[in-house]
C-alpha cells in the first residue's frame, strides 16, 4: 500500500469522487493540463476529460458564480482557487448565495459545491498567498469549513465534502502539503465533518489546533511530555460545526487548555473555542484558557512569516504558563 | 502605420412605434400578424401591472416591505418570459414579475417574498428556476452556471438572466459575457437599460454608446431593441433563445425602456430626476403602443378592454387575499429559519434550534 502525502490524499479523493459521481466536476485556474499550482489536480484532466477537469478564464468571481449556479442545477463543482487571498472576491457568491440557497428557497434549491484552496503560511510565497481566513468562512451561516491535517483525514474530509449536500468551504494547509506520508487506502470510505480527532491522549494539558499548526504543536508537546507533562494533542479538523463536545471533554479533564491557530487571534476560531469552553464550564478548567495565534496585524512578507506564526517556543510558553495555576 | 484589427457596429431594432403603428410595414416579423400571441401576451402585460398597482398599495397601507415596481418594464418582462421553454432556467434580478407570471411563480409568491415570508421563493413552478437575487448582477454568473451545467449534461435547456443598466457596471456580468464566450453557453444575457441606477442616470454611468457593445467586447453577438415595444422584445429573445438552444452560444440583448416608478417603494424618484423626462417616457410606455396597434388591427376593443380590467383587478385581489391571508393565519414559526439551512440540521444549530422554542414569540415588534 501506497505511503502518500496530504496533497497526494486530495488527488486521490477527487480522482475517487470522479470516479463514483459523474456530475462531480473540478474548475480552477491552471487546473487542467498543468494540474494545478500544486498539482493536486494532477492526472485527472488526462484521465476525465476537459469537460470535467475545467480550466477556467482568469476570473475569481467568475468560479464562484458559476460554481453557486452549477450546483444549483444539479452539477457538483469541485472549483480550486489558487490561494488563499484569491478568494475574497468569492466571498460575495458564498456569503450571499452559497450559504442562503437552501435556506432561501425553503429546500427547493439547494448548493452542494466545494470551494478548495490552499491556505496558512510558511513556503516563502508572494504576498497574498499566506493568510489563515478560516474565521472569515466559518462565520457565514450555512457553509460548512473543514481544515485537514494529514494525508488520510485529507482524503476521507474531502471526499465526505464533495458527497455533503450543502457548501463547503475545503481548506488546504499548504505547508504541510508534502510534509508527512502516510498510507492511504483508496476505499472510498469517508470522514464525518463534525467530529474533532484527538492525535494524543493525556492528561495534564489539552493542546488544541488545526492545519499546519499541528506541526509545532505536536513537536511543542514532545518537548512537554520530557518535562513529564502528560498532554493531549486535539486536530480540530471541521471548524464548522464545531464539535466543542470532544474538546471540552477534554479540557475539562486536563483542566488545562491552550488553543494554538496560525491566524489573527481577534475575532477568530480560536476565541471561538476559547468561549465555547467557558460557557460549557467553566468552574470544571483549573487555568485560564490561553490562545496562541498569529499576530492581529497584516501577515508579513516571507522573510517575516515564521516569526508571525506561533513558534514551538510560544506554545510551550503559553503551555507553562497555563500549568503553573494551581 | 496602423490598421483595423477589429470592428463592430451594434443594430438596434423596433417594429412597433409609440403611436401604435408598425414602423414598416413590410419587413416585420411573423409574429405582429399573430394576434392571438400578442393578445394574449397584452393581457399578461395589464396583469403584471394590475399586479404592480396593488403591491405598491400594499406597501404604501403597511401590509407589505418594500417593494420594486416593475412598471414600464412590462414589455420587456413578457417578451423574456414568453421565449423561454419550462425546462429552460431563469436568474431574475428583482422585479421581473411579467417574466415570472409567464413562467408559472404565483402573485401571492411575489407578495410574501416581498412580505418578508421566505416561502414566495419556493416557486409553485418552475421549481428550478433561481430565487430573487438582490445583490446586483450575481445573477449573471448563477445563470451561466446553469447554463454550463446543461452543456455539461447535454440537455437541450438555456438559461436567462436579466440585468439592470446599472447592474452592467458590475464585473459579474462582464465575467459571465466572458464565460459564455469561453464556453459557447447557451445563456441569454437580458441587460433591461431602464436609464436610472437608482439615482445615477445612464449618461453618468459610463461613455459607451450602447450597453449591449459589452458583449461583443467579450465576444458575444449583442445587438439593442426598443424594449417598450413588445414585438422587438420577443422577436429578440425568440432569436437568441434558439441560437443558444441550437449550440450557437450565448447572446446579450440590450433592452432601451424606462423606469416609471421609483426604485422601490423605499425610493422618491422626484429627488433625482425632471419631472418632464418621466412625463416624456409616459408617451413611450409599452402598453399603450400595444392596446392602440391591437385595435387598428381589429384584435381587440374597448369592451375587451373593460372586461380584462375588470378581470385583472379581481385576479389581483384574490392574490393579495391569499397572502395577507397566509401571514397572518399561518405564519412561519421560530424555528423556520433553522429547518433549510442544511440539508440535515447541523448539532449546533440543532441546540440552538432547540433553545429558540422556548421564545417563540420573543423579539417585540417593528
Amino acid at each position: 500500500m501506497a505511503q502518500i502525502t496530504l496533497i497526494e490524499g486530495i488527488t486521490l479523493a477527487l480522482a475517487r469522487a470522479m470516479e463514483e459521481d459523474d456530475s462531480v466536476i473540478v474548475l480552477g485556474e491552471d487546473v487542467g493540463v498543468n494540474g494545478g499550482v500544486f498539482r493536486a489536480t494532477a492526472g485527472l484532466q488526462s484521465r476525465f476529460g476537459d469537460e470535467r477537469v475545467i480550466d477556467t478564464p482568469l476570473a475569481e468571481v467568475m468560479i464562484a458564480g458559476m460554481s453557486v449556479g452549477m450546483a444549483a442545477q444539479g452539477i457538483k463543482p469541485v472549483a480550486e482557487a489558487q490561494f488563499c487571498g484569491f478568494t475574497m472576491p468569492m466571498v460575495d457568491h458564498l456569503m450571499c448565495h452559497a450559504g442562503r440557497m437552501r435556506n432561501r428557497t425553503r429546500g427547493r434549491l439547494s448548493c452542494p459545491m466545494v470551494l478548495r484552496f490552499p491556505s496558512g503560511g510558511g513556503i516563502h510565497a508572494p504576498e497574498h498567498h499566506s493568510e489563515s481566513p478560516e474565521a472569515l468562512y466559518a462565520h457565514m451561516p450555512g457553509i460548512r469549513v473543514v481544515i485537514p491535517s494529514s494525508p488520510s483525514r485529507a482524503y476521507g474530509l474531502l471526499l465526505a465534502a464533495i458527497r455533503d449536500p450543502d457548501p463547503v468551504v475545503f481548506m488546504e494547509p499548504k505547508r504541510i502539503y508534502r510534509w508527512q506520508r502516510e498510507e492511504v487506502i483508496d476505499d472510498g470510505e469517508e470522514l464525518p465533518l463534525d467530529v474533532c480527532y484527538t492525535l494524543r491522549d493525556g492528561n495534564d494539558l489539552t493542546l488544541v489546533t488545526w492545519g499546519a499548526m499541528i506541526k509545532e504543536t505536536l513537536q511543542a508537546a514532545d518537548e512537554l511530555e520530557k518535562q513529564g507533562i502528560s498532554v493531549e494533542v486535539i486536530d480540530v479538523a471541521t471548524i464548522s460545526p464545531l464539535d466543542m463536545d470532544t474538546i471540552y471533554e477534554s479540557a475539562s479533564r486536563t483542566g488545562r487548555c491552550v488553543i494554538i491557530q496560525e491566524a489573527p487571534r481577534h475575532c477568530s476560531v480560536a476565541s471561538e473555542i476559547a468561549a465555547g469552553l467557558a460557557d460549557a464550564g467553566i468552574w470544571n478548567l483549573h487555568a485560564p484558557v490561553k490562545r496562541v495565534c498569529g499576530y492581529d496585524t497584516v501577515m508579513p512578507l516571507y522573510r517575516n512569516e515564521m516569526k508571525y506564526m506561533p513558534s514551538v517556543r510560544r506554545i510551550v510558553d503559553a503551555a507553562q504558563q497555563v500549568l503553573e495555576v494551581s | 502605420m496602423a490598421r483595423t484589427v477589429a470592428a463592430f457596429k451594434v443594430d438596434h431594432f423596433q417594429f412597433l412605434g409609440p403611436d401604435g403603428k408598425l414602423l414598416d410595414n413590410q419587413h416585420v416579423p411573423s409574429l405582429a400578424r399573430d394576434f392571438e400571441r400578442l393578445r394574449e401576451l397584452y393581457k399578461l402585460m395589464v396583469l403584471t401591472r394590475t399586479f404592480d398597482k396593488k403591491a405598491i398599495a400594499l406597501q404604501r397601507t403597511g401590509k407589505l416591505g418594500t417593494y420594486a415596481s416593475s412598471l414600464g418594464h412590462e414589455a420587456a418582462h413578457v417578451a423574456i418570459g414568453a421565449a423561454m421553454q419550462d425546462e429552460d432556467c431563469f436568474a431574475p434580478m428583482y422585479r421581473e414579475y411579467g417574466a415570472q407570471f409567464y413562467r408559472g411563480v404565483k402573485m401571492s409568491e411575489v407578495l410574501m417574498y416581498w412580505g418578508g415570508d421566505e416561502r414566495g421563493n419556493d416557486f409553485s413552478q418552475p421549481k428550478h428556476d433561481f430565487a430573487w437575487c438582490v445583490p446586483i448582477a450575481t445573477q449573471c454568473l448563477h445563470a451561466a452556471g446553469a447554463a454550463m451545467a446543461f452543456k455539461l449534461k447535454k440537455e437541450p435547456r438555456v438559461a436567462v438572466s436579466v440585468v439592470g443598466d446599472g447592474g452592467s457596471s458590475k464585473g459579474d456580468f462582464l465575467e459571465a459575457i466572458n464565460a459564455a464566450s469561453a464556453w459557447k453557453l447557451p445563456l441569454v444575457l437580458v441587460v433591461v437599460n431602464n436609464q436610472w441606477a437608482i439615482s445615477v442616470p445612464r449618461s453618468k454611468q459610463n461613455t459607451a454608446a450602447t450597453l449591449a457593445q459589452k458583449g461583443i467586447a467579450g465576444g458575444l453577438p449583442s445587438i439593442q431593441v426598443d424594449g417598450n415595444d413588445l414585438i422587438a422584445c420577443l422577436w429578440a429573445m425568440d432569436k437568441a433563445v434558439k441560437a443558444a438552444r441550437d449550440g450557437k452560444g450565448a447572446f446579450v440583448i440590450e433592452m432601451m425602456t424606462y423606469r416609471l416608478s421609483d426604485h422601490t417603494t423605499a425610493d422618491d424618484a422626484r429627488r433625482y430626476r425632471p419631472k418632464e423626462e418621466v412625463d416624456e417616457a409616459w408617451e413611450k410606455e409599452p402598453l399603450l403602443r400595444l392596446r392602440k396597434y391591437l385595435i387598428s388591427q381589429d384584435a381587440w376593443d374597448d369592451g375587451q378592454e373593460e372586461e380584462l380590467t375588470n378581470e385583472c383587478v379581481e385576479f389581483v385581489q384574490q392574490a393579495a387575499d391569499e397572502y395577507l391571508d397566509l401571514v397572518a393565519n399561518d405564519p412561519q414559526p421560530v424555528t423556520a429559519m433553522f429547518d433549510y439551512m442544511f440539508a440535515e440540521l447541523p448539532h449546533d444549530l440543532a441546540e440552538q434550534r432547540a433553545y429558540s422554542e422556548k421564545y417563540p414569540e420573543d423579539g417585540g415588534h417593528h
